[in-house]
């Protein structure tokens, strides 16, 4: 595939005028998405996406479109020919675009972890036999994913991995549920069995009566997996230079007031994980982490190549939307959480988060999956699903009792448009309160 | 209609493989989008997007493969690659062989335009948003404002082996335009003009959507909220003008009689549903105002469509009559899978994702209220518009949803502005209380354009269109003072 991009691209520079610059940004996947229910195989796919945005450029004018491939280069060049006329007619009409940045500096780079992939029949009937007569649902999403960037002034970036993400659930009834994931770039059988074997034990958990929970504010450990929900909404719109400067950003009240969390959360970018590609679409190449919150107060945003131009300030992002995130850890140890917790709410899941007050980054949002009341470090009863309404200053400032030490690497398993390269590094944490509304 | 398509579906026809059934849907996007943002021209975006999605079905099996390469030789590897994940389902699927649709339906249908997206040329659209720009930047408030005009148009052809053939295209349009006013630690944000309210036909859908003639006042308003109370907190009345009923629709009604959520399909991501097969044709859903369809027939509408993507064709329903839940969002797989008659909403959102269940064009039908008359008989309540924050459970009945705009409601009158409005409630007791249902006068036909659900994801157009609705008893509040 690299080799296809780069002969692409060499094809498409030689027919570029004197004065004209291209950009190419490439993305694409070789994909089956296999999807369960009631662990029988529900839907099985395969899919082969080849996608590639051009931005032509002259000066300070330039036209984008983005086409999907087939992946063969006659047929391709023909219509790329095409797009590349209609381009020009088009930037021949637009204005001069003052915020338009790209790289000029000839950066290349090259990523290859594509050799093994996994076979995707043998691993779904090995989960299917893994899980017996569970009630399993999920999706099992198997491939090579690839990234390139080329421009006209030379230079090439390449990214491929192969990759598996079997994301699922195990239901008891109803809405009671254990979830899991096994994800990563090897498939070993006994891992994924001993995953689905320690499921039995929280499902028999889920088999006790459930307690409901009445509304008011209780003493509440978030598993890694719900922090990872709560992190996402201060994400959206949280780091990002654009939403600082148009006070948008959720996180207002710390840039504009100095409210600050509590010291023990730090927080970075950490673009040196290598899940997803280190170059951006217009050829910049990204640094090695971007600190967001050091010590509980904001320190630096994402920015990427068009708001660097826009605000004066460097890129350091494809997009101002993180893609990985890393939560130190604190100092309290997974295996006593329960005896830290003592009497509360053990949460393994949020769902559905979204703000009530976006100015104060209120948030609110359901809990679901496994999710236990505890008395006296021991668990008592599954609990029903509850809604939870409480700002970021409270739950990762003034009532943030601890971070654990031990983190957990969650590999996004969305699949929206393509295979996500997002991934997050978080810590579970304890908290004196969380309100509970509904 | 689209000619490289219909070569690409004969050529297949000669090529297709043997197997018990197969389906073939080809699809051509294009799409161009212009923005002006703080006066400033932003990039011109251009998509075209072709790709084919080949579903092979033998003996109790079925798969399928979806490719950009529609060359003979690109589909013959598609075929063989979907006959391959048919012959693993046949052992281990989930559904039996006369659970899958066998269409054969021939037809075409085509969204009517009366002005053209090319009608009108690229640099008077350019100045259409720049004189947007420079009516929503009203004073130093507005801190950032932006115009937006999008047009895309999607042509498929749907074929199978048992002689099946359906041509649609369908043309949409995307207005909007937002305003973001701060003071401090306040922001404020309004949106409008088609915002989130995207629909099928050409520019002569813009006059409609008040775009771009709702901009001034759109930058009024989040001013005024600046400094506006906040939105009181108690148990009260609430009028829902027709941009918050979409969201109100389509995530306690929609989502929740999906045939495949009911089915368990979506128990890992999207999630279950509290409503059980049982429920149908007896179970009361709201109070006896309440009427629900599924009506493909306003060609305005954003999933306003003749067949769907499993070759079924769409009809107008009523999923909710007086109250009553009758039938359920299921397409034709669904249908068999479950023995119940339900829509044609099987829907593929992009070419290389299968058809499921969504919910297409669902609303909530006019009843013989005026907006005024509605207001007047309520003592005290809030009247909110636009939605901007949406939460559910996973069984999609505790909700809490906000909105960017609120007006106190006292002894019959609409009075000020009130900021940060939000209310809550659970789905299977919040319709019941539907107290007033507005007239054909406030009825509007708006949709959403990001309605995720699937895996793997698929994101969809869906329409909703409803009158304004007042509704008893509802937990309201506002943000943290």
């Amino acid at each position: 595939m690299q080799d296809y991009f780069y002969a692409l691209a060499d094809a498409m520079f030689s027919k570029l005028g004197g004065d004209e610059q291209l950009l190419l940004d490439f993305s694409g996947e070789d994909s089956d998405f296999v999807r369960l229910n009631h662990n029988r195989i529900r839907q099985a796919g395969y899919v082969a996406q080849r996608r590639l945005s051009l931005d032509l450029i002259e000066g300070q004018r330039h036209a984008e479109a983005s086409i999907e491939l087939a992946g063969d280069l006659e047929q391709d060049l023909a219509q790329l020919g095409v797009t590349l006329t209609q381009l020009r007619e088009q930037r021949a009409l637009l204005p001069e675009d003052p915020y338009l940045n790209y790289a000029t500096e000839i950066n290349a780079s090259e990523y290859h972890h594509d050799n093994t992939v996994i076979d995707s029949h043998q691993a779904v009937e090995q989960l299917i036999q893994a899980a017996g007569d569970m009630d399993l649902v999920g999706i099992f999403a198997n491939g090579i994913q690839y990234a390139g960037f080329a421009n006209s002034m030379g230079q090439r970036n390449w990214h491929s991995s192969a990759s598996c993400n079997f994301d699922w659930s195990c239901y008891l009834a109803k809405d009671r549920a254990v979830k899991n994931n096994y994800a990563g770039f090897d498939w070993q059988p006994v891992r994924l069995a001993e995953k689905i074997d320690s499921m039995q034990h929280q499902l028999e958990m889920l088999a006790r009566p459930s307690k409901t929970i009445e509304p008011g504010s209780y003493r509440a450990y978030l598993a890694p997996s719900a922090v990872s929900e709560i992190i996402n909404m201060m994400s959206w719109g949280g780091f990002g230079l654009k939403s600082h400067r148009t006070k948008t950003t959720p996180l207002l009240q710390m840039v504009e007031q100095g409210r600050n969390l509590d010291d023990s959360v730090s927080l970075r970018e950490y673009h040196g994980r290598g899940l997803a590609p280190i170059f951006t679409g217009s050829g910049f190449i990204k640094p090695d982490h971007v600190q967001l919150i050091s010590n509980g107060h904001y320190q630096d945003c994402l920015v990427n190549s068009r708001s660097a131009r826009e605000y004066a300030a460097t890129t350091n992002a494809d997009y101002e939307f993180p893609g990985a995130l890393d939560l130190e850890g604190g100092e309290l140890h997974s295996e006593g959480v329960l005896k830290e917790l003592d009497t509360g709410l053990y949460i393994n899941n949020l769902w559905y988060l979204n703000f009530s007050d976006r100015n104060s980054c209120q948030l609110t949002g359901m809990t679901r999956f496994a999710c236990f009341w505890v008395e006296h470090g021991e668990i008592q009863a599954p609990v029903n699903v509850m809604r939870f309404d409480d700002n970021i200053y409270n739950l990762l400032g003034t009532n943030l009792l601890g971070l654990t030490r031990e983190r957990e690497l969650i590999l996004d398993a969305s699949t929206y448009g393509q295979r996500s390269n997002r991934s997050m590094e978080l810590p579970g944490i304890l908290v004196k309160d969380l309100r509970l509304t509904l | 209609m689209n000619e490289y398509l219909n070569d690409v579906a004969r050529q297949f026809s000669s090529i297709a493989p043997n197997v018990d059934f197969w389906t073939l849907r080809l699809t051509a996007e294009t799409s161009e989008a212009l923005s002006v943002r703080q006066g400033v021209m932003q990039p011109v975006y251009n998509h075209v997007a072709r790709g084919a999605l080949l579903t092979v079905v033998s003996g109790d099996g079925c798969g399928y493969a979806a490719t950009s390469d529609m060359s003979p030789a690109g589909l013959k590897q598609a075929a063989r690659l979907a006959g391959q994940w048919a012959q693993q389902c046949s052992v281990l699927g989930l559904l039996k062989a006369r659970d899958y649709p066998r269409p054969q339906a021939r037809a075409c249908y085509e969204t009517p335009v009366t002005q053209h997206w090319n009608d009108m040329l690229l640099d008077e659209k350019v100045a259409l948003l720049q004189d947007a720009n420079r009516a929503l930047k009203i004073n130093d408030s507005i801190v950032d404002w932006s115009a937006y005009l999008g047009y895309s148009c999607d042509d498929s052809v749907f074929t199978s082996s048992a002689g099946a053939h359906i041509e649609q295209r369908f043309h949409y349009i995307h207005p909007s335009l937002s305003a973001v006013a701060n003071q401090g630690s306040q922001t404020q944000y309004r949106s409008g003009g088609g915002h989130n309210s995207s629909r099928q036909g050409g520019l002569e859908q813009l006059r409609l959507l008040d775009f771009p003639d709702a901009a001034t006042k759109l930058a009024e308003e989040a001013v005024a909220l600046l400094s506006a109370d906040e939105c009181p907190q108690g148990v009260m009345d609430l009028v829902l003008a027709p941009s918050q009923m979409v969201l109100q629709i389509h995530e306690s009604i929609g989502h929740p009689l999906e045939l495949d959520r009911i089915l368990g399909d979506e128990r890992n991501y999207a999630g279950t549903s509290f409503v059980t097969e049982d429920m149908f044709g007896s179970y009361r859903y709201g109070s006896e105002l309440l009427n629900v369809t599924y009506d493909p027939g306003h060609s305005d509408q954003l999933a306003s469509y003749a067949y769907d993507d499993e070759g079924t064709r769409a009809e107008r329903e009523y999923i909710i009559r007086s109250g009553i839940l009758e039938r359920p969002l299921g397409g034709a797989t669904s249908q068999a899978r479950t023995g119940m008659q339900g829509v044609a909403n099987a829907r593929q959102a992009v070419w290389y994702r299968p058809p499921i269940d969504r919910m297409a064009n669902l609303n909530v039908e006019p009843g013989d209220s005026s907006l005024d008359d509605m207001i007047a008989n309520i003592e005290h309540g809030v009247y909110m518009e636009t939605n901007r924050s949406w939460s559910i459970d996973d069984s999609r009945n505790k909700f809490q949803f906000g909105c960017e705009l609120g007006r106190v409601i006292e002894n019959g009158e609409l009075r000020g502005l009130v900021r940060n409005p939000n209310y809550r409630g659970i789905s299977a007791t919040f319709w019941r209380n539907l107290a007033t249902v507005g007239n054909s006068d406030s009825f509007k036909v708006q949709g959403v354009t990001n309605c995720g659900k699937g895996e793997p994801n698929q994101s969809i157009y869906v329409g909703h269109a409803s009158p304004a609705c007042h509704f008893r008893d509802v937990d309201v509040f506002g943000g943290t003072v």
